[in-house]
């Protein structure tokens, strides 16, 4: 086994440096060159012209959180899918194919029972119809 | 050829003057300090080429657009306007930068940048040609996948932070359908791993060959589905119509960057085309070949490594094409629609795909269908 070599990522941090730096200086060139007269008006958040009524960080429609929550299974079910896929084909070669494919299936079939679950119970549908709900309680 | 640059140097004969040189100036680190110049200059060079090629992007889709709906587009600034983008960017500079009133400001400057980093952090692992990524990651998909969710999370923080309120339904719908549409490209992406052993470029480039039919996209029924799954998650993910729900103009007036102004918006704008950029990039490295041609490039010269690069930027526009062709051919889908599209349709497909895979690598040895077919 090779041992990791963290000198591979020195280029992720220039690009990411570099990323910083051009958005400091587009902006610092900006901001000497720019006008800078605020009014009352033109810092208004925009409302179709009218007066803002109240704050715009009002609670979120609860819909998000439950894609969240999909979202997070899925999320970690792809994480831990990722070694078994980059060693499939070794254990292949290696003569235990089905046997891996077994293991990988049976796993996936979990969260496929999890995403079926939440298909019925309606979990998937942007507007939720509490209809069908009400009906099975 | 190892696909790191500075290895290419270590080849040349005049390395070790340049590394005496290095030595004499810093001392034992004097190798070290070369390849960070290396990469150093070698990123700032694919930054800024990356860079117009967003800014062309821009001018390609008015230009494309015009085309599509028999206009004419821009044909003022340069020869057949192409220096459009230049002109953008200048007035873009001049223009006044405006904080609503109210709105959490760190954040508000922070979000573009964050865009900008997310999508110059994918470039490091992008197989321009067999000796050109900036560096070659062992985990190549799987961090690109990471740092590309960066993008998602600008956009939300910058619908957040302008205390707008169309500004906070964009970046809401942004999150949801980033964090979604990631799903079935995840999955799509693992179904290639499957098929090619590993996750590096390296890797899933080098199980693929130069003939259409040695290609991913043709290799099993399961991947030339994949191939079509993988395109419309990584259109949503761009925020590109049919997709463009987070910025929809008709209902959300600009939707997240309603109050962006000036340069910032530019910024978020930039980081859009770039990312469009990477994601046709990625498409074609998985599923056509990357690089790869039927005959032989001679990746071991300089003029050979000149040619993959274009082999490789040339299938990348054809796909950056289609995704202009498709905005404005396509109407806008309605939010549930969008969600049912990724987690009713798309996400069981790709899992069948991945499912799919991984039986024909067991089934049939990993050949691909033209040669099973052949024998």
């Amino acid at each position: 086994m090779s041992t990791i070599d963290i000198s591979v990522y020195v280029p992720v941090i220039i690009l990411m440096v570099l990323a910083v730096l051009i958005y400091g200086i587009a902006l610092f060139a900006s901001s000497l060159i720019a006008p800078k007269n605020p009014t009352e008006l033109k810092d208004t958040p925009y409302e179709c012209g009218e007066e803002p009524t109240g704050t715009a960080w009002s609670q979120f429609n609860v819909r998000f959180y439950v894609v969240g929550l999909i979202f997070i299974i899925f999320d970690v079910e792809s994480v831990l899918m990722f070694p078994v896929a980059s060693v499939f084909k070794k254990m292949h070669e290696l003569g235990h194919g089905w046997y891996v494919f077994v293991v990988f299936v049976s796993f996936i079939s979990v969260l496929l029972e999890g995403i079926a679950y939440c298909w019925k119970k309606g979990d998937l549908d942007w507007v939720k119809s509490y209809v069908t709900e009400n009906k099975s309680a | 050829m190892n696909s790191t640059i500075v290895s290419y140097f270590s080849t040349l004969p005049f390395y070790n003057h340049i590394i005496g040189f290095f030595n004499s100036l810093f001392g034992e680190n004097g190798q070290m300090v070369f390849a960070f110049t290396v990469y150093f200059i070698a990123a700032f060079i694919v930054v800024n080429i990356l860079s117009a090629v967003g800014g062309l992007g821009t001018y390609a889709e008015r230009k494309i657009s015009a085309d599509l709906q028999a206009r004419i587009g821009p044909n003022r600034v340069g020869p057949y306007g192409i220096l459009q983008f230049l002109a953008d960017g200048v007035k873009m500079i001049l223009k006044e930068d405006i904080i609503p009133r109210g709105a959490d400001k760190f954040l508000f400057y922070f979000a573009p940048m964050l865009a900008l980093l997310g999508v110059f952090a994918t470039l490091a692992v992008l197989p321009f040609s067999s000796g050109l990524a900036l560096t070659n990651l062992n985990i190549g998909v799987f961090y690109l996948l990471a740092v590309s969710s960066l993008v998602g999370i600008a956009v939300f923080l910058g619908g957040y932070a302008a205390n707008s309120k169309w500004s906070l339904l964009g970046g809401m719908r942004g999150a949801s359908q980033i964090i979604s549409y990631e799903i079935p490209v995840t999955i799509s992406i693992l179904a290639i791993a499957v098929l090619s052993g590993g996750i590096s470029f390296d890797k899933l480039i080098g199980a693929q060959g130069g003939f259409p039919h040695e290609w991913f996209v043709f290799h099993n029924p399961f991947t030339f589905v994949g191939f079509f799954v993988f395109f419309t998650g990584a259109l949503a993910e761009t925020n590109r119509a049919p997709f463009d729900l987070p910025e929809a103009e008709s209902e959300l007036v600009s939707g997240y960057n309603t109050e962006y102004t000036g340069m910032r918006f530019g910024f978020f704008a930039l980081a859009e085309y770039v990312e469009i950029f990477v994601v046709c990039g990625v498409a074609a490295a998985l599923f056509l070949g990357g690089y790869r041609v039927p005959f032989d490039l001679g990746g071991d010269t300089l003029i050979g490594q000149f040619l993959q690069i274009g082999s490789f930027v040339t299938k990348t526009l054809l796909l950056y094409y289609v995704v202009i062709w498709v905005r404005w051919t396509l109407p806008r889908l309605r939010v549930d629609q969008l969600m049912m599209i990724c987690w009713k349709y798309l996400t069981p497909i790709a899992i069948f795909n991945l499912v799919g895979c991984a039986f024909w690598l067991v089934k049939f040895d990993g050949r691909s269908m033209f040669n099973l077919i052949m024998n």
